[in-house]
């Protein structure tokens, strides 16, 4: 059901952006008016979330460690998993972001049944990090190979880039592995919310609706570089129109490229309401990019109310003549 | 907000990378590449025939995929001749047919030259599309000039 609703829902998308496509008359809109409302609810979206996300208070260290923690001298600290300085952090932060060391440490529960009754396992589980590596690597080579159409000139570290992507030179023009890891791997993630109960019954609209939508972006643009193609020339114009705030719209660009742009620009207005805001969250979450001092700095909460004291010596002072008149003895005369 | 000079900081940095295609065109005029179609080879036919293999529309995105059609016709189909969608015939040659009428006297001189293939090294016609869309061709590492040298 909820992955039929998301399934339906990127057909609506892919439907209108069809209609767009080949209604010339409605080619300002979807290349141009309908890339700078995404890009406007993009970056506003972006920064009203993050900004959010600053403004609630993180009151006490809560890192989660799997390391030793600073200790006596003679007790090895694991610096990076258990940082004391902000250069482990850094480090740390590092791994997580760009290897999601978290997720290498994945684990899978069993029950199984033995000749003495049930046994319980578990197993590291590497699959969805090497899933997920293939994933979001294949994803950021393939949006920065796009500078090229936004950079003119090209840079050279952009040509190289291409080139080995496309270094295995089948075809013309020549497949990119990235695209070939890119769609694997998301078929794969998809599929393991299908094939997987635990998973299955967890997962939402909001988990299948993302992945049918990259999905959709992915195959529109291998269709459209291999099969339905596009005048690319154009393409780079409207790019760098697009880029520098002055739009102009080429003709005879081909319909496959208003699809894909559509798609996209769907992904990037969506982009804030949903889950893919990890991509600015993993940046925030506390149990990482904090430094374990738990207990080497004393961590005051923020919002502690201001306590009043009264102290005994105010107390005396205040009540000293009753004091001596009932005969309790006083500090001070 | 707690942070809060880092948090900024970091969101700066963010649209900042998203501002590089702006500050990098800034103040560059979005012309595109300049196609030369006036090689002599083209003007030497009448205007009504001044076509290429296929429709202006078709050529632009889709000549590559028609050199691969070419070249498994000729190496392993064994044609030597491509009829159009409007029935014109066209002999099979990267050489003798898209690159007679796209290269200039200048570029045919420098083929007897020996050198590489000048129509994808020079900005002429080819080159001057593919390097503002970064495509490089690797057809020239074979088909260089010295080939129509020694016919
Ligand atoms: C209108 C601009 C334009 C002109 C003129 C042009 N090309 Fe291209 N060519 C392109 C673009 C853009 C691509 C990349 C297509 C892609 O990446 O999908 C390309 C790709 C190619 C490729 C495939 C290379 C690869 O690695 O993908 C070959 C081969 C090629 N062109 C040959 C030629 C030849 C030969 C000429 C001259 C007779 C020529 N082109 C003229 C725009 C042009
Ligand atoms: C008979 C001479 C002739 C031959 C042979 C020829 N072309 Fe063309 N080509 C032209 C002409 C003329 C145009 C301009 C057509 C127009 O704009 O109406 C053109 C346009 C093009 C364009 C589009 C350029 C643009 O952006 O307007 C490409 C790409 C191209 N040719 C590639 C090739 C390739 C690749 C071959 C070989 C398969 C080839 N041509 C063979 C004459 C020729
Ligand atoms: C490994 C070397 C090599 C590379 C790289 C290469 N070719 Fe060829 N090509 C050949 C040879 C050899 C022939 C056969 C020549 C003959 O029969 O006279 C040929 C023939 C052709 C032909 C038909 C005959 C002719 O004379 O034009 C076409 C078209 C062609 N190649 C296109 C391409 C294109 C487009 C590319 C780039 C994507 C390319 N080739 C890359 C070696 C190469």
């Amino acid at each position: 059901m909820k992955v039929l609703f998301s399934l339906l829902a990127v057909i609506v998308l892919i439907l209108v952006a069809i209609m767009g496509a080949y209604t010339t008359s409605l080619h300002y809109t979807f290349g141009i008016i309908i890339p700078y409302l995404a890009l406007t609810l993009f970056v506003g979206g972006f920064i009203y979330r993050v900004v959010k996300w600053g403004r609630s208070p993180v009151p006490f260290r809560i890192p989660t460690t799997i390391g030793q923690q600073k200790s006596l001298p003679w007790i090895k600290q694991n610096k990076i998993e258990n940082p004391t300085s902000t250069l482990g952090v850094i480090v740390r932060m590092a791994l997580e972001i760009l290897f999601f060391r978290s997720l290498f440490r994945n684990t899978k529960t069993e029950l199984s049944q033995g000749p003495k009754g049930p046994i319980l396992a578990y197993g590291s589980a590497k699959w969805l990090w090497l899933g997920s590596l293939f994933f979001h690597w294949s994803f950021l080579i393939i949006l920065i190979r796009h500078l090229r159409y936004f950079l003119d000139p090209i840079p050279f570290s952009i040509q190289i880039l291409e080139s080995i992507d496309g270094i295995l030179q089948i075809g013309l023009p020549a497949v990119y592995l990235t695209d070939a890891f890119f769609l694997i791997a998301v078929t794969y993630l998809f599929l393991r919310r299908i094939f997987i109960p635990q998973l299955k019954y967890i997962s939402l609209a909001a988990d299948f609706f993302p992945l049918f939508l990259i999905m959709s972006i992915a195959s529109t643009g291998v269709l459209m570089r291999y099969f339905y193609k596009v005048d690319l020339v154009a393409v780079k114009q409207l790019a760098i129109g697009l880029a520098t705030f002055q739009p102009v719209l080429p003709s005879g660009i081909g319909a496959m490229f208003f699809v894909h742009i559509f798609l996209v620009s769907s992904l990037f207005a969506y982009f804030p309401l949903s889950k893919l805001m990890h991509m600015g969250g993993i940046f925030m979450s506390p149990t990482r990019n904090m430094i374990s001092n738990n207990r080497m700095v004393r961590h005051i909460n923020p919002w502690n109310q201001e306590v009043k004291y009264h102290t005994y010596e105010q107390y005396e002072d205040e009540y000293r003549d009753k004091m001596k008149k009932a005969g309790i003895p006083v500090e001070k005369e | 907000m707690y942070k809060g000079g880092k948090i900024i900081a970091s969101l700066i940095i963010f649209v900042g990378l998203l501002t590089i295609p702006f500050f990098y065109n800034m103040g560059k005029v979005n012309a595109g590449p300049e196609i030369n179609l006036d090689t002599p080879a083209i003007l030497a036919l009448a205007p009504a025939d001044q076509q290429c293999v296929e429709s202006p529309e078709v050529m632009k995105a889709n000549h590559m995929q028609l050199l691969n059609q070419w070249r498994e016709a000729a190496v392993r189909d064994g044609q030597s001749v491509y009829i159009n969608s409007q029935g014109k015939s066209f002999e099979i040659s990267l050489q003798n047919t898209c690159l007679n009428c796209h290269s200039t006297e200048a570029e045919k001189a420098s083929v007897t030259g020996g050198m590489s293939n000048p129509a994808f090294g020079s900005t002429q016609f080819c080159a001057s599309c593919h390097d503002y869309n970064a495509v490089q061709p690797l057809c020239y590492t074979c088909h260089i000039g010295s080939k129509e040298a020694a016919k």
